[in-house]
């Protein structure tokens, strides 16, 4: 049905895309794999009108077309669910599909056939709710049904998903996989691209692979395995990207007891972190666990729970203490909490830590620069200077100025929110090293990840949260998905399946 | 990667361009007022009524009075915020200030004009306090906070008065040494002049050089992450606000005696808006975490500049409010478009 020909994109100097060729025919689900930046979006940029190639060649049902809009794209046939939601929550589910084609009578709006004919679209996807309802009474999952309904209400022949079921919970994603193996028997074409390599595997008859703007190979049906999605998306074996784990301590550092958090006031969490260890943290979407690295750190306040570091007890919602007895949080989300990207590399560096090149309150500025410079070195950024702003630096690189500005800080404890969210490999790999470097010095480690094979290649132990508490610890002989997983869903919603 | 080089002007270049600004309007403002019957026209320019001291003098304590409440509105809009009472707290200081000094109203004491300047000061720092811990605390939108100010300072200090003038001749305390504090000169400069020199040596010193300053361009620009990053933001912000008002109760004090009777009605009136307005054309961004001292200066100095050129040379003084509207516009304009970069390429290329 579609068909691309070597296809290439170029951002000034930067090559995103060299020649790439995808192909997909009608009631086929592809699986669309690949790092970041390995040029996924670009390709579905390009494809929903967002960007037009460089070069290359774009053919629908053998004809050539050209993409030029979001507009042109949804003529074609094709339709963007993209990875963020973009509904108006304000707005009702009918007036979210028909979004700028409402029905009309005499220009007023026509709510009734709007609601009418929104019905039978959200029949189809087995989302059995009024029209009527407002999209923020929706949960995660019904909202990125509600965008798909949206899809199919254009007559999409088709349907890109990107990472579909990143917010959702196990049994959310479960539906929506149903959901695209019934629009594929109705002969839809489906692109699915997703972190998450069990469901590409469980969904997909066939997997295309990307790496730094190229194909990097191609699974056909029976070929697909977890192993070799993932050695042909890093070009290298698994464990070639971990470095191998440092011996533990028995010296506790960490001892949280009883913690709860504002979003989970009942929640309890209870853990020890020892010295040298890596901690890592699983759960899903919204069980709390960045709450809970907030409320440690004490940027949230929380309602209740003991905290000791080293012996001693810290008062909760004490930022202040917290960064005074070496409890440093590295935040989820790096452009919003972890810098100020406006503000320059040495800026940024130095934040949290000014009293050290500070006289009284006058600023010594040449400490500060040559600290800035030698941290410039030690954590690997690539830039020229350490003036610029940390805005025009890419993701691993603005990830190591926030790892830098507080693992200079000899931590004791050093919380990690999702510490390589959106970073290229080999920044990943360095940051990996860094964090074993770290708890080598003794330092207590807790990994908040998303990520699967992170969690599973980095840790020591495991624990799993569910709802603000802790659901369990899994010691690293009892690794496993499964396992995680099990700690992490409600029992009662496995039995739902 | 040319655009990261951080040559003087890309570094500098607001403030640049303002002082090219502020060169033409002075220029043009010394040749439409020389003298056109001195001898030579060098001597002609000299002998121009721009650079006449009686003007000069007026200027710079023009620039004094503004220029102390202006840098005050730097930092609150550097902070992220806005402080619309400025005009308002200016009537209600002046007020106070010389009620303090009279002793003429019911529950003010009349007392020595040292106390009573401290006394305003203490006035001052305390509401700034309410406005900072409203907005940084409370967390209530300084406009909305502000916006009360402007109206509930200036209707009090009409209240107080009974929406008359109020002067300070019959003072209680003998007030020869005011007189010299707030009117006097020191080298032949106006004291508001040396007070804004004072002022902003010590706002450079906060904003550019202390921890002070980096932690408010910081939360200005990101908020959480300066929480993130430890920072006291709440205490920040705050403070941000004391000066604001602090500063203006200084202005206050040198306007009140320059027009030696405060009429609460009219004293004041729009001052925060030319205060925000010199800080904006000076580079700061509404959106906070942007702005210089210089900047703000040259800001406050290109519409009182302006200001003297319209009414030097005889120009429709309500036009002038079109100029000044007009120049400003244009230069967030120059900035939004980033024009000067334009300018740099023709120069390489």
């Amino acid at each position: 049905m579609l068909q691309l020909r070597q296809i290439s994109k170029e951002f000034g100097v930067v090559k995103a895309l060299s020649a790439v060729d995808f192909e997909i025919a009608s009631g086929e689900v592809v699986g669309l794999i690949g790092e970041n930046g390995a040029g996924k979006s670009t390709l579905m940029n390009i494809l929903g009108g967002v960007h037009t190639p460089t070069s290359g060649e774009i053919f629908i049902e053998g004809n050539p077309v050209q993409i030029h809009g979001a507009k042109a794209a949804e003529r074609l046939g094709i339709s963007f669910v993209h990875q963020e939601l973009n509904l108006l929550d304000n707005i009702d589910i009918a007036g979210n599909i028909f979004l700028g084609r409402e029905p009309r009578t005499f220009g007023m709006l026509d709510q009734k056939a709007l609601a009418e004919q929104a019905r039978p679209i959200l029949e189809k996807l087995d989302l059995h709710l009024d029209p009527r309802t407002s999209v923020s009474d929706l949960t995660n999952g019904q909202q990125q049904l509600v965008e798909i309904a949206k899809a199919l209400s254009m007559e999409a022949k088709l349907l890109i998903l990107d990472e579909p079921t990143s917010s959702l919970s196990i049994q959310e994603s479960d539906t929506l996989l149903k959901l695209v193996s019934k629009l594929k028997t109705q002969g839809m074409a489906i692109i699915f691209i997703s972190h998450r390599l069990t469901e590409v595997e469980q969904i997909a008859d066939r997997v295309v692979a990307l790496r730094d703007g190229e194909n990097a190979g191609e699974l056909g049906p029976g070929e697909i395995h977890h192993d070799s999605m993932i050695s042909m998306m890093i070009g290298r074996d698994l464990s070639e990207i971990y470095p191998e784990c440092n011996p533990v301590d028995s010296d506790k550092i960490l001892s949280i007891n009883n913690f709860s958090t504002q979003r989970w006031p009942f929640g309890n969490a209870s853990f020890d972190v020892h010295a040298g260890e890596i901690l890592g943290i699983a759960g899903l979407v919204g069980a709390g666990r960045s709450e809970l690295a907030q409320a440690l750190f004490g940027v949230d306040s929380s309602p209740s729970g003991d905290i000791n570091v080293s012996g001693k007890v810290l008062e909760r919602g004490n930022v202040k203490e917290a960064i005074a007895s070496g409890l440093f949080l590295a935040p989820e989300d790096r452009k919003t909490s972890g810098l100020i990207l406006g503000m320059s590399i040495r800026e940024n560096m130095t934040l949290n830590s000014l009293d050290r090149f500070s006289n009284r309150s006058k600023i010594d500025f040449h400490s500060e620069r040559e600290k800035a410079n030698e941290w410039l070195q030690e954590f690997g950024v690539k830039a020229p200077t350490i003036e610029i702003p940390v805005s025009s630096l890419s993701g691993g690189n603005q990830q190591k100025v926030v790892l830098s500005k507080w693992m200079t800080l000899e931590p004791k404890v050093m919380i990690f929110d999702e510490p390589t969210r959106g970073i290229d490999m080999g920044a990943r790999q360095e940051i990996y090293q860094a964090m074993v470097r770290l708890a080598e010095t003794g330092c207590a480690i807790i990994m908040i990840s998303s990520d699967m094979e992170e969690l599973l290649g980095m840790s020591h132990r495991i624990a799993v949260m569910r709802e603000g508490s802790l659901s369990g610890i899994l010691n690293r002989d009892d690794f496993s998905e499964k396992a995680i997983m099990t700690l992490a869903v409600h029992q009662s919603e496995l039995v739902g399946n | 990667m040319e655009i990261q080089k951080s040559s003087f002007f890309n570094r500098y270049r607001k403030e640049v361009c303002l002082a090219v600004i502020l060169f033409f309007v002075a220029f043009w403002t010394i040749i439409f007022s020389r003298n056109t019957e001195a001898s030579g026209f060098l001597q002609s320019l000299i002998e121009s009524r721009f650079l006449s001291l009686r003007n000069l003098e007026n200027l710079s304590r023009q620039l004094g009075m503004y220029g102390i409440f202006s840098l005050g509105m730097g930092l609150v809009i550097i902070s992220g915020g806005i402080d619309l009472s400025v005009g308002s707290l200016m009537a209600l200081f002046g007020t106070v200030f010389f009620f303090l000094l009279t002793g003429s109203h019911a529950w003010i004491p009349g007392m020595h004009w040292s106390f009573a300047i401290i006394v305003v000061l203490l006035f001052s720092v305390a509401v700034g306090s309410l406005h900072g811990w409203l907005i940084a605390k409370v967390r209530l939108q300084a406009f909305i906070v502000t916006l009360c100010g402007l109206l509930g300072y200036r209707g009090l200090a009409q209240t107080m008065t009974h929406d008359t003038a109020i002067g300070y001749y019959d003072a209680k305390y003998d007030i020869g040494g005011l007189e010299h504090l707030l009117n006097g000169e020191l080298l032949g400069l106006p004291a508001a002049f040396i007070a804004f020199v004072l002022v902003s040596g010590v706002i450079f010193y906060l904003l550019h050089l202390s921890v002070f300053g980096r932690y408010l361009l910081a939360l200005g620009r990101n908020e959480q992450a300066a929480r993130y990053s430890g920072v006291n933001t709440v205490f920040i912000m705050g403070l941000a606000y004391v000066a604001c008002t602090l500063l203006t109760a200084i202005s206050a004090l040198f306007f009140a005696r320059y027009s030696s009777d405060v009429t609460p009605s009219i004293h004041g009136n729009f001052f925060e808006l030319y205060a925000i307005a010199g800080a904006v054309l000076g580079g700061c961004s509404l959106r906070g975490g942007e702005g210089t001292v210089v900047g703000i200066i040259l800001g406050t100095t290109v519409l009182l500049v302006l200001q003297n050129m319209v009414n030097l040379l005889g120009y429709d003084s309500s036009f002038s409010k079109v100029i000044t509207a007009l120049v400003i516009l244009g230069g967030v304009l120059v900035d939004r478009f980033e024009i000067w970069k334009l300018l740099a390429r023709s120069k390489t290329s």
